[in-house]
């Protein structure tokens, strides 16, 4: 027998339709709300079951377009439009969607936006950790009923994907690789029968069409729990690319450096653009295994060298010279940040970086003061 | 236009205008054929392979193959037409030979366009001139990706099917066309619709864009036109002309017979020569050069060959490739596959899912999102290794025409019988001998081998074993595929092997050859591979043995007058990674890898001498790398004392790090006698102690330094006696190994010196005639005088030889009685 959850029972997740207006951070849904109803409103292909939008209405709204009436949509997400087309349909032909990508690489983003588009609704939303429990995914139960009036529907409370499942909407699992393995494998049911049982009560919640999952995970972090084999399977991945070309990753970390900057109080730093523009072009070509030119080829280290560590060396590096340094940003105050996250294994790292700074950096026009800082941090 | 169109479906002539290597052209041309039973067919290519067209009939001609011409008398001067099974042409030929129906090539004969190559030669590729003309235009073809575009970007030539897709919506001219031809192939309906929409709407480009702005377009075209009627002049009506889609319009107009031979009138002219040669799919898929530049031809291969569901049978085949490498790929990803190739095709409005589709749908689901394992199925299957073979009885290539030219101006015949050749490389003729044997191993073909010189070594001498197999000749046929001329083949296909090239050695190994076989243009690509190795070699030891031999041949290099700015850049740049590799690989090493790293550090030693000489010299010529090598030998000084100074290091290495600074007088005596102090301090295990020794004192030269430097022998004679007895039969073996190599006069010295006592220090005075000879301040006289009446006979000022022999057979058995 299977049965439907009240939407009621979700008033503490704190959705529906009335958008706070003093939120720090409105949901996707709310903030483009014009967007999603403009889209909605002129949307003359066929939607699946529960969709809000067709599915080439939602690769519009996520990659930016102009409609007929003239609504402006805005870009959500800047990249490879086969990224944004590859997951819509995944989503369509019901498949559930694995989300990979190093930190900084918009993963969460572009599910948020993705639920909003879909099914009106990003939040429900588990956000896996190392203590994320079965009950975060499958169903918990509120103790006091239960021992007030036995098992019962009423007793239970059901999860986010349990929603998902029973409204037939979108749910998120952000950091699918950091749960603990046997709790990922909850998922392997609800994503190949498409039901949940409830054992206790002798019931299941069985999916309504329009019901996926999108999932997030960092695939370059050690230490995760990797996926199993069987639950792999029940999942398309997508690895979401590092941003493409310098110019828009030397842009992302700029503005997000100067929204950290303005939130930490920092003084504003002048012409710190060159030395982004100098960290980016390290983390990159380390990280690429090959210079800028094309023309030289360099080990990789074992760490990430994510856009968000970019970020925080260039944040560190505003903070030494605010505070200690002469109030510009010197390849003295990004050097130590830089080689800190090169330099994660001493051994192997240590040998890359030396010869990153001899082959490369050593030769570069304008590059001596920068070489000269990363000797003397190294030596 | 819409008569003449609708004419196609009628009688004949039928004009088929394709997309060359379309699949879907190659389809609809055989359905088209099959309805129109036409007593000839024509096909766009060179006239002068008619002759050739029965060779593919025959059962070992598999294609993809090229019709290749080439100049006689400049075998360098080449166009290819390839042609893959999924060709039109291909299709059109091989139905002509099955249902015994003449088929004749009717494009400008290759005489004319490979003349026209030599008035008007491609910058870009002097190897082949002929090939941006015709090979490009034959292959690519104004219907198809055009060669010509990529070359010469001055070329402001329309790309009719940029604007065709363009007009329809879409950005990618090759989408548009696979969405709309080759995926539509003739379903039951009328054959012949799709040549009729077609040649419409290329009548129309060609409206608004007359000839495109391609002179040479407008020749060809009157040379097909001419043959059409000739043609048509034998047999009426039934007859089928198979040519680019672009042509069609021009073939359809009826000008004036005399306008036609006008315009072809006074063509230059060389003298060409046409055969068959094998092909691969991933020289179709190579854009530049030769290829005919289609990206896919495996997936078009598949195309053409699946009966049915390619899509499907297309996942199948990239799931069976990814279990045979070990993924685990199940049915189910396939049908899941499948599902989302569809479902994204009718996203991006196509009819059918392409190979972008099929691609990101094996991405996503049988690969985890990752590209590795896709671009093995690029490699593999959506490129695939098809090879091509063609008969034996096709005519020769002109690589074998080369080399018979290059035998006959060397004076080199090929003999059956084994002769030996002794080449002087400082002359001419021998040099290039020597370049030739060379390059024809490279090349694969052993007719020389290199042989132990008899006469005396030298880099300026070379001795070979010549001996011509009959089998060599298949070799060169099967070589000329790389090329055809031998300098070009050898070019080609160094620069294939540098790309497939697993080891750093195997590359520099390359480098050497290509050096010696004097292949310049070649040797960048080598210098390139040989780079991206080094950089991403992960064992120092590697590269510090890398860096002698490379070393080696940019001193042969010089000898024998090849530009090496490049390869000393190379080198520069290894020497580097060296450098900053060495400390830490340094550390904790086992007595036998010590050993062996020690040997390392002689040769990078030597090695970083040479080329400090090489790079500071031509400091006007090859700026970066004269600037790399500025700082060579101080780095390696730099490295050196690193090493010295590290205790983790094994002692054979840091002794011989001293000792090396000390002989480049970097290191003062002082300095080497506090290190060695050092090492030799009761603190120190008397194993390390001995290994320290043998590093600082070991091999060549080392026992003089004992002997000269008196500070240094008292601190080996001090620690030595001060070592432990039951330690002493430990270390033994390690001094009897240091001192033993020695030879016997320095041994006796030292001996001597050590008998005498370590009080005496060198410069204490005139006083102690009993000294160490030559340290004394003053002249030994009687020393002097005793070489007196060696030097008399030597000048030849004395008649009295049996005292100057006396003399030397007394210092030979001095020296030998201690020896022992």
């Amino acid at each position: 027998m299977s049965v439907s959850v009240e939407t009621t029972v979700a008033a503490s997740g704190g959705r529906g339709p009335a958008p706070t207006a003093h939120a720090l951070r409105p949901h996707a849904e709310t903030a483009f709300a014009h967007e999603l109803a403009a889209l909605a409103a002129q949307d003359d292909r066929p939607r699946p079951d529960r969709w809000r939008l067709s599915p080439w209405a939602v690769a519009t709204y996520l990659l930016g377009g102009t409609l007929p009436d003239g609504t402006v949509i805005t870009p959500k997400y800047v990249g490879p439009r086969r990224i944004v087309e590859v997951a819509v349909t995944t989503l369509a032909t019901d498949r559930a969607l694995l989300l990979l990508g190093v930190p900084g690489t918009a993963k969460t983003w572009v599910s948020e936006h993705l639920a909003a588009a879909v099914s009106g609704d990003s939040t429900l939303l588990v956000q896996g950790t190392a203590g994320t429990p079965e009950e975060a995914i499958r169903y918990g139960w509120n103790y006091a009923q239960l021992l007030a009036r036995g098992p019962s529907r009423d007793a239970l409370v059901p999860s986010p994907v349990m929603r998902a499942m029973a409204e037939g909407t979108t749910a998120r699992v952000e950091e699918l690789t950091r749960i603990p393995a046997d709790v990922q494998d909850t998922l392997i049911t609800i994503l190949s029968e498409k039901t949940l049982p409830i054992p206790e009560l002798g019931q299941e919640v069985q999916a309504v069409r329009g019901f996926n999952l999108i999932a997030t995970a960092n695939d370059r972090d050690r230490g995760v729990n990797d996926l199993s084999s069987a639950l792999r399977r029940r999942f398309n991945t997508v690895v979401l690319p590092l941003p493409a070309s310098v110019e828009s990753e030397v842009d992302i970390v700029s503005r997000r450096v100067d929204q950290i900057g303005r939130s930490l109080d920092l003084p504003p730093v002048p012409d710190g653009i060159d030395e982004i523009r100098r960290v980016v072009t390290v983390f990159r070509e380390l990280r690429d295994g090959i210079t800028a030119d094309g023309r030289t080829k360099v080990k990789s280290p074992s760490g990430t060298l994510s856009t968000a560590e970019a970020i925080s060396v260039v944040t560190g590096g505003l903070a030494l010279s605010a505070h200690f340094g002469d109030g510009v940003l010197r390849p003295a105050d990004v050097a130590a940040g830089v080689l800190g996250a090169v330099v994660r294994d001493p051994a192997s790292d240590r040998v890359v970086w030396q010869e990153y700074l001899e082959a490369v950096v050593r030769e570069r026009d304008g590059w001596s003061d920068f070489y000269r800082a990363c000797r003397e941090v190294g030596a | 236009m819409t008569e003449d169109a609708a004419a196609a479906g009628g009688g004949g002539p039928w004009l088929l205008g394709v997309r060359h290597h379309g699949p879907g052209s190659a389809r609809a041309v055989r359905a088209a054929l099959e309805a129109a039973r036409p007593r000839i067919v024509l096909i766009e290519g060179p006239p002068e392979a008619d002759p050739l067209i029965p060779l593919a009939a025959e059962t070992d001609m598999r294609p993809p193959v090229a019709l290749l011409a080439h100049a006689v008398d400049e075998p360098g001067r080449s166009a290819f037409w390839p042609l893959a099974e999924f060709s039109p042409e291909w299709v059109a030929l091989r139905w002509a030979l099955e249902h015994g129906v003449p088929a004749r090539f009717i494009d400008l004969p290759a005489a004319h366009s490979l003349a026209r190559g030599s008035t008007v030669p491609d910058p870009a590729d002097p190897a082949a001139p002929g090939d941006a003309d015709t090979g490009g235009a034959a292959a690519g073809g104004p219907a198809g990706r055009d060669a010509q575009e990529q070359r010469a970007p001055a070329d402001v030539r329309v790309d009719p099917l940029a604007v065709l897709a363009g007009t329809a919506g879409y950005d990618d001219p090759e989408r548009w066309w696979e969405d709309v031809v080759e995926h539509r192939g003739a379903k039951g309906g009328d054959a012949f619709a799709p040549f009729a929409a077609l040649e419409e709407a290329m009548a129309m480009l060609r409206e608004a864009y007359g000839g495109g702005g391609q002179d040479r377009d407008l020749v060809r075209e009157a040379h097909m036109r001419l043959q059409l009627r000739a043609a048509r002049r034998e047999t009426g009506d039934d007859v089928a002309v198979v040519c680019g889609a672009w042509h069609v319009p021009a073939l359809r107009r009826k000008p004036a017979v005399a306008a036609d031979r006008a315009l072809l009138k006074g063509l230059p002219k060389v003298r060409a020569d046409l055969t068959w040669v094998p092909w691969t799919h991933r020289r179709l898929a190579r854009g530049g050069g030769y290829g005919a530049g289609i990206e896919a031809p495996g997936w078009y291969g598949h195309l053409f060959a699946a009966p049915d569901r390619p899509v499907e049978r297309w996942l199948t085949r990239v799931a069976g490739l990814l279990r045979e490498e070990d993924r685990i790929v199940s049915p189910a990803h396939v049908i899941e596959a499948v599902r989302l190739a569809d479902t994204l095709a009718a996203l991006r409005g196509r009819p059918l899912p392409g190979l972008r589709e099929t691609t990101d749908a094996a991405r996503a689901v049988m690969c985890d999102g990752s590209d590795v394992p896709l671009a093995l199925v690029r490699d593999r299957l959506v490129v695939g290794e098809a090879l091509g073979e063609v008969p034996r009885t096709a005519p020769a290539v002109p690589l074998q025409r080369d080399l018979d030219r290059l035998q006959r101006r060397l004076r080199l015949r090929p003999e059956a019988e084994d002769r030996e050749l002794e080449l002087d490389l400082r002359k001419d003729i021998d040099a290039e001998r020597s370049r030739l044997l060379h390059r024809l191993r490279l090349l694969g073909v052993d007719w020389g081998e290199p042989a132990a010189s008899r006469v005396g070594t030298g880099t300026f001498r070379e001795t070979w074993r010549l001996r011509w197999e009959p089998e060599l000749a298949v070799r060169v046929a099967e070589a000329g595929v790389w090329g055809t001329t031998v300098i070009a083949a050898a070019n080609g296909r160094a620069e294939a092997d540098a790309a497939a090239a697993q080891a750093l050695a195997e590359v520099t190994a390359l480098a050497e050859r290509c050096l010696q076989a004097g292949l310049t243009e070649a040797l960048s690509a080598v210098m390139r591979a040989l780079a991206d190795r080094a950089a991403l070699e992960a064992d120092v030891g590697r590269l510090a043995q890398a860096l002698p031999a490379l070393v080696r041949s940019l001193r042969y290099g010089d000898v024998r007058g090849t530009d090496t700015g490049a390869l000393a850049e190379v080198a520069a740049g290894l020497a580097d990674r060296v450098f900053v590799g060495l400390p830490p690989a340094c550390a904790a090493l086992a007595p036998d890898a010590a050993d062996e790293m020690r040997r390392r550090l002689d040769a990078v030693h030597g090695a970083v001498g040479l080329l400090a000489d090489v790079t500071d010299v031509p400091a006007g010529r090859a700026a970066p790398a004269a600037r790399r090598g500025d700082g060579l030998r101080p780095r390696w000084q730099e490295v050196l004392r690193v090493l010295s100074a590290r205790d983790a290091v094994p002692g054979q290495v840091r002794g011989r790090a001293v000792r090396l600074l000390l002989d480049d007088g970097r290191m003062g005596q002082d300095e080497a006698a506090r290190l060695m102090g050092l090492a030799l301090s009761p603190g120190t295990p008397p194993q390390d102690a001995a290994a320290w020794i043998e590093g600082f004192v070991g091999g060549g030269g080392g026992g003089m330094l004992l002997v000269h430097d008196e500070r240094l022998l008292s601190l080996v004679d001090g620690w030595l006696t001060g070592v432990p007895a039951q330690a002493f039969t430990d270390v033994l073996p390690l001094l009897r190994r240091t001192f033993a190599a020695y030879e016997p006069g320095v041994r006796r010295t030292l001996g001597e010196l050590v008998r005498r006592g370590p009080e005496r220090r060198p410069g204490a005075g005139p006083a102690a005639r009993t000294g160490l000879p030559g340290f004394a301040a003053g002249l030994d006289d009687e020393r002097a005088d005793a070489v007196v009446p060696v030097a008399r006979l030597l000048l030849g000022l004395d008649g009295a030889p049996d005292a100057a022999d006396g003399d030397r057979d007394d210092s030979d058995t001095g020296l030998v009685g201690v020896g022992t």
